[in-house]
């Protein structure tokens, strides 16, 4: 019985979702009187042995560059060959782009329930229990996984990563992995920019700024806070910022830390995207927008007039 | 070329969310029931674009669920498919209703499966991932593009930070977002074809069920907006600073 953590990586670094589902994984283990392994895939450039600082004892590497890439089918396979050799009964993985193609491969493959988008610990006092995100952030459902062997799928940003002392084992693993049947033809890629889900801050802006030559105050304040841009939805349909940068529910879910929305009205499609985040500010003209009604701090005012300020006062507190 | 659509039968986006019976159930009184948006605006309509340009393309929906389902499912082939089909069965497991849409996709060999990127009430984004690893195909999920050339599919889908373009041959399974097509509003044609397109219902077949809803909880009460004055950012940034610690 232990715990399997997958390090899920792009460009040669551990995503920082990771981080937050080995932090997780290895607080369970803890709480089952066990201990975590994480499992790496492919290759990355990082520095393994010191993922033991998030409280994994061993990191079983599959060094084979092939799994670079992301192809679900293959993922699955050679995740359930690591799970079978290492006697794994509970597999963490992040609820990232990677996480929502491989966990439910992986739950079908080896007949374990999958709770997807998990946000705590599980209750182990009674059986099993996970508890996740339903209705688009508007409740929680209490899920008990009745398997042998568990998967939970994390929520990024949900739990706090905690770095302490510690070296992992750094094992090869060998399992086979098979030939990808698919084949990635071209990666389109904002380079050097806070990735959205993993954002800890994010400054997103609608169709109150008028148009897409306004949106360099946005950029400021974003850069000012290490935040992420994002947009609502009409902004996106307009082509005045990117589609990789909606949220909503047809856009991107996210639930960072510091959530800000300028000229947003705050419709319910829009609100289903980001009720997750901790702190939401809004900053509107308009006194009635709904979105104030979800907000914890908001300020009734002429966006063009607000953010410039709202970038010089952080700059302040920032001292720089 | 056979194209299988999954559907599922959700609470509008804007219903007000409840529980009853100890937090137990979801209260289902005074909710108005729609297809799942993905299912219906990016799924559906691109497999009816499909049959368009090739008529050769036979589309089938497929849901899991009670008789209840049914007004959906007519719903759905108002808008296009040449018949539908409904497993008669009701569960919350992920992997019950994925196995029950992965015996009638080995049964019928469709050569694409397409599903929503997730459901927006249960929020797994599961479905399609397990379907695909039952009928050991290969799975795209978070499509935003789904363009075929005979039996290669090529597909663009959404990264951290952007999005990638894959080739892959068919059978494949794809979970479909945003992109992929543009929502389509059924026309009083399609509404009076839908009429007489045959609904099968099938049996379930004997699966396990992996995971039980032990109970539902809504969050806490926001405590309401602070309003700070325009011209007092300042307060702002104290406020996120000291008291919400978000800065």
């Amino acid at each position: 019985m232990s715990v399997l953590i997958l390090i899920d990586h792009a460009d040669g670094h551990i995503k920082k979702s990771s981080f937050e589902a080995l932090t997780y994984g290895a607080d369970l283990a803890k709480q089952l009187g066990t201990t975590a392994a994480g499992l790496l895939l492919g290759t990355v450039n990082d520095d393994l042995p010191a993922l033991g600082k998030y409280g994994i004892t061993t990191v079983q590497h599959v060094n084979n560059e092939s799994l670079n890439n992301l192809d679900a089918q293959v993922y699955a396979k050679t995740i359930a060959e690591a799970v079978t050799a290492t006697g794994a009964d509970v597999i963490v993985i992040s609820h990232n782009q990677t996480g929502k193609a491989v966990a439910p491969r992986l739950s079908a493959r080896l007949k374990a329930g999958l709770v997807a988008g998990a946000i705590a610990l599980p209750d182990t006092s009674n059986g099993f229990v996970v508890k996740k995100t339903v209705f688009s952030g508007k409740a929680f459902a209490n899920i008990g996984i009745t398997s042998a062997v568990k998967i939970i799928s994390l929520n990024p940003n949900s739990y706090k990563t905690v770095a302490g002392e510690g070296t992992a084992e750094v094992k090869e693993l060998a399992v086979t992995v098979d030939a990808p049947k698919v084949k990635i033809t071209n990666v389109n890629k904002v380079k050097g920019e806070v990735p959205l889900t993993e954002a800890e801050v994010v400054v997103s802006g609608g169709r109150g700024l008028k148009g897409p030559e306004n949106w360099g105050m946005i950029e400021d304040l974003a850069h000012v806070l290490h935040a992420a841009t994002a947009c609502s939805r009409p902004v996106a349909d307009t082509h005045w910022r990117p589609h990789h940068e909606h949220v909503g529910q047809t856009g991107i879910q996210i639930a960072p830390n510091l959530y800000i929305a300028i000229g947003i009205s705050g419709a319910i499609q829009h609100l289903a995207g980001v009720n997750r985040s901790k702190t939401i500010v809004v900053i509107n003209k308009d006194a009635e927008a709904p979105f104030f009604k979800a907000a914890d701090y908001g300020i009734v005012g002429d966006a063009f007039e607000v953010v410039p300020k709202l970038t010089e006062e952080i700059k302040k507190l920032k001292g720089v | 070329m056979k194209i299988l659509v999954c559907i599922s039968k959700v609470p509008d986006t804007t219903s007000k969310i409840s529980f009853k019976d100890g937090n137990k159930k979801f209260e289902e009184a005074g909710v108005q029931w729609i297809i799942n948006p993905y299912d219906e605006w990016y799924a559906l309509v691109r497999a009816i674009e499909l049959k368009e340009k090739d008529p050769s393309t036979i589309v089938h929906l497929i849901t899991v669920g009670g008789a209840d389902t049914e007004p959906i499912i007519r719903k759905a082939l108002a808008l296009g498919g040449d018949e539908a089909i409904r497993v008669n069965a009701v569960s919350d497991d992920s992997f019950y209703v994925a196995a029950q849409i992965a015996e009638i996709a080995r049964q019928g060999s469709y050569d694409l499966v397409f599903t929503g990127k997730e459901t927006i009430d249960y929020n797994a984004s599961s479905i399609g991932g397990m379907v695909s690893e039952l009928l050991d195909a290969p799975y795209i999920s978070l499509a935003t593009k789904f363009e075929l050339d005979g039996t290669t599919a090529t597909i663009t889908r959404e990264i951290e930070g952007g999005e990638e373009t894959a080739e892959v041959s068919l059978p494949v399974v794809v979970s479909c977002a945003k992109g992929v097509a543009e929502q389509r509003i059924p026309n009083m044609r399609g509404i009076m074809a839908a009429r007489t397109r045959p609904l099968k219902i099938v049996e379930p077949a004997a699966i396990e069920t992996l995971t039980q809803v032990a109970s539902y909880e809504l969050p806490p009460a926001k405590a309401g907006v602070k309003l700070v004055a325009a011209d007092n950012v300042a307060e702002l940034v104290r406020l996120l600073h000291e008291e919400a610690k978000a800065i």
